[in-house]
């Protein structure tokens, strides 16, 4: 049947198929992207080769917000339908996108060293990112701290879904707030009319980050569904 | 047709397939049974068999892992606030605050039913035998007095079914005579009862089933 | 709302402001939190005027959210505790109803003196005398927010051991936007800028968690007393 996925079981069987050939792909594009980022795409005016590591430090800010919503899409469907599988997919996904958070915000501030001469600024975007970290390291500590899996899946799910409403609306206070402490904006992560030679990796690299984060919460959710005999015990008592 | 008309129908607790996990482990699985007006069901087993989760399934705080409960023919998630307008629930907990006296406990668990009482709660307590009581603390009770207070609950809420988790732990021989006193009132008068005791209930034997939970098995008969 | 929800809102209302009377002790913690918290700045920071006039709006509004925060746990847990509120989910009446009856009996108690605590400690900070209507204003449109946006965080953390050790980690996210907003009107009120864009968007948030709030409290509740 098309829906055996909905099970523990199919999804495991799932996740064996996919994981791997997911993985396989992000690696091809990454290097891809990488040669093309590093190697092909021409020096910045202004920022020297400094500027390359938005080729790492943008798909991994883009693939934050989609993990974000990605896992509080997964718990939504958990609460709603109440479906074992998205629980599991849920708390798979949130330690993956909690990484490509850190990512963004290691990147970040290594490229502040060179444009503004400090490891750290409270511009923004940053601290848009760091909240976000933080709405990620809540969701995992919540799910965690429960005893019984299934009520830690759903509670984080609850939580996930607060944080979906928060997003944008710390993105627009730290904005407003930035603005009327330090005038315009200081970044530009992405430069205004970007060459295209420039924007081809980056969009290369965003596609490996995707096609990893799929695979990565595909091969989570194995290890996630092995550590849970508790769920399978369950599905065969029904 | 009949799915819409719970109110109206038989009251009738069913439940089919029912299966629990807690801590890793299965406590029962493929469970069923069915009560109707009138009925007691005893719900007997070791400690740690699974009983109070069962009843904390039957009255809609807990989802079971797989099967489902009916309330005169409808799930419990769809029968809603009619199913809850419909059980009172006395569990291990006693569902008092020590802070607030008798009364005022009482009263707060009155208001919570959503509707006018089904007796004055100062009569609810003389009934239970706290009548000389009604002013005090509940946390200044003696543990018997406490369960007294919480069976009170039964009485000031109109309910056609009674959940009851060990109604006679701690109360005292004319305490359990009042548990059978108000248990025998209730399926008397067509209501259901779903409890677990360790003690004999005093209940009339044809009034009342068993089912047995041990080690994930269920056993069903008459008392 | 029916007659039966609102009498059984106001029953709670009663019962945990009741509740609060007879443990008034416990409930002055959050307030004296908060004035500690605000002592100190000028202790560590500077007695100086002018440094402590420009730190005034972020100092008491970082001291009424984490006054808050600190009085966030209780909300739900010695009601779990003793069983009452097993019996409030199993009342007829809609969860969310009796979620926001135990809110608003909360914000009273410790919500309402940090709005009345704010304004003089800040006027101890010597935040500029024109900016203390705005200051006002926006903790009366926050605090509520915060307490709301709380009762999602104490819902779902309220069945666990650890709880309370949770709980800012999971909340103080979620109260940036209160907290952004609310200190940015005090400092554009004190700085003689228009504030009532922040006060506008305390508004907001305060009408979205009012809408949300309740709902998600009482999920989380359900899956607490399973």
């Amino acid at each position: 049947m098309a829906w055996t996925f909905l099970t523990t079981r199919g999804l495991d069987g799932l996740a064996a198929r996919w994981a791997p050939r997911l993985l396989a792909v992000s690696a091809l594009l990454l290097v891809a992207g990488l040669y093309g980022g590093l190697v092909l795409a021409p020096t910045d005016e202004e920022q020297g080769e400094a500027y390359r590591i938005i080729y790492v430090h943008v798909p991994a800010a883009w693939l934050s917000l989609y993990g974000y919503v990605a896992m509080a899409a997964f718990g939504a469907v958990a609460l709603i339908w109440r479906i074992r599988v998205a629980e599991v997919m849920m708390a798979a996904a949130a330690p993956v996108g909690a990484a490509f958070t850190a990512l963004a915000l290691a990147t970040g501030s290594i490229w502040g060293k060179p444009m503004w001469g400090t490891w750290w600024v409270w511009d923004a975007r940053l601290t848009s990112e760091l909240i976000l970290l933080f709405l990620y390291i809540g969701v995992m500590a919540l799910r965690a701290a429960a005893e019984d899996p299934r009520a830690g899946a759903r509670a984080a799910a609850i939580l996930a879904l607060a944080g979906v409403v928060n997003v944008p609306i710390v993105h627009f206070s730290v904005e407003w707030w930035n603005t009327l402490h330090q005038g315009p904006t200081v970044t530009r992560l992405a430069a205004p009319a970007i060459h295209p030679a420039m924007l081809a990796p980056l969009l290369v690299m965003a596609a490996a980050f995707m096609v990893y984060h799929a695979g990565a919460v595909l091969l989570r959710a194995r290890c996630l569904l092995a550590r849970e005999p508790a769920a399978a015990l369950a599905e065969e008592a029904a | 047709m009949r799915e819409g008309s719970a109110e109206g129908a038989r009251p009738r607790l069913e439940a089919r397939g029912l299966a629990c996990v807690r801590g890793g482990r299965v406590l029962f699985r493929g469970l069923g049974l069915a009560v109707g007006a009138g009925e007691l069901l005893l719900v007997e087993g070791p400690n740690g068999a699974g009983k109070t989760t069962l009843l904390r399934v039957l009255c809609g705080l807990r989802e079971p892992e797989a099967g489902e409960v009916r309330w005169a023919g409808l799930p419990l998630r769809r029968a809603g606030m009619v199913f809850r307008a419909s059980v009172v629930y006395v569990g291990h907990a006693p569902g008092l605050k020590d802070d607030l006296t008798a009364l005022e406990n009482l009263a707060v668990a009155a208001a919570l039913g959503g509707r006018a009482p089904a007796i004055d709660p100062r009569e609810a307590l003389a009934r239970v035998g706290l009548g000389e009581r009604a002013h005090v603390r509940a946390g200044a009770l003696s543990a018997g007095q406490r369960r007294r207070l919480g069976l009170a609950r039964l009485l000031v809420r109109p309910a056609s079914l009674w959940v009851l988790d060990e109604p006679l732990s701690a109360v005292d021989r004319a305490g359990a005579g009042l548990v059978a006193d108000l248990l025998r009132g209730h399926l008397d008068a067509g209501g259901l009862a779903v409890v677990t005791s360790h003690a004999p209930l005093g209940v009339p034997g044809e009034r009342v089933r068993t089912l047995r939970l041990e080690g994930g098995a269920v056993t069903e008969g008459a008392a | 709302m029916s007659a039966g929800a609102a009498g059984a809102f106001a029953a709670l209302v009663r019962r945990d402001l009741l509740l609060a009377w007879r443990r008034r002790g416990d409930r002055l913690v959050p307030l004296a939190f908060f004035v500690m918290v605000t002592a100190l700045f000028p202790l560590g920071v500077s007695p100086e005027r002018a440094v402590l006039a420009t730190l005034a709006p972020g100092v008491v509004w970082a001291g009424a959210v984490l006054a808050t925060l600190l009085g966030m746990d209780t909300l739900f847990r010695s009601d779990l505790e003793d069983g009452t509120l097993e019996q409030m989910l199993l009342s007829p009446l809609p969860a969310p109803v009796l979620v926001l009856a135990k809110v608003l009996a909360h914000w009273l108690v410790t919500g309402l003196p940090l709005v009345l605590a704010g304004p003089v400690l800040a006027g101890a900070l010597h935040l500029p005398a024109h900016a203390q209507p705005v200051l006002v204003a926006g903790l009366l449109l926050g605090t509520p927010a915060l307490s709301l946006v709380g009762a999602v965080g104490a819902s779902l953390t309220v069945g666990l051991r650890r709880g309370g050790m949770l709980l800012p980690v999971l909340l103080l996210p979620l109260y940036v936007p209160v907290l952004t907003f609310g200190a940015g009107a005090v400092a554009a009120a004190a700085a003689g800028l228009p504030a009532a864009g922040h006060l506008y968007a305390l508004g907001a948030i305060l009408a979205l968690a009012a809408t949300l709030a309740p709902w998600a409290a009482a999920a989380g509740l359900r899956i607490s007393v399973a």
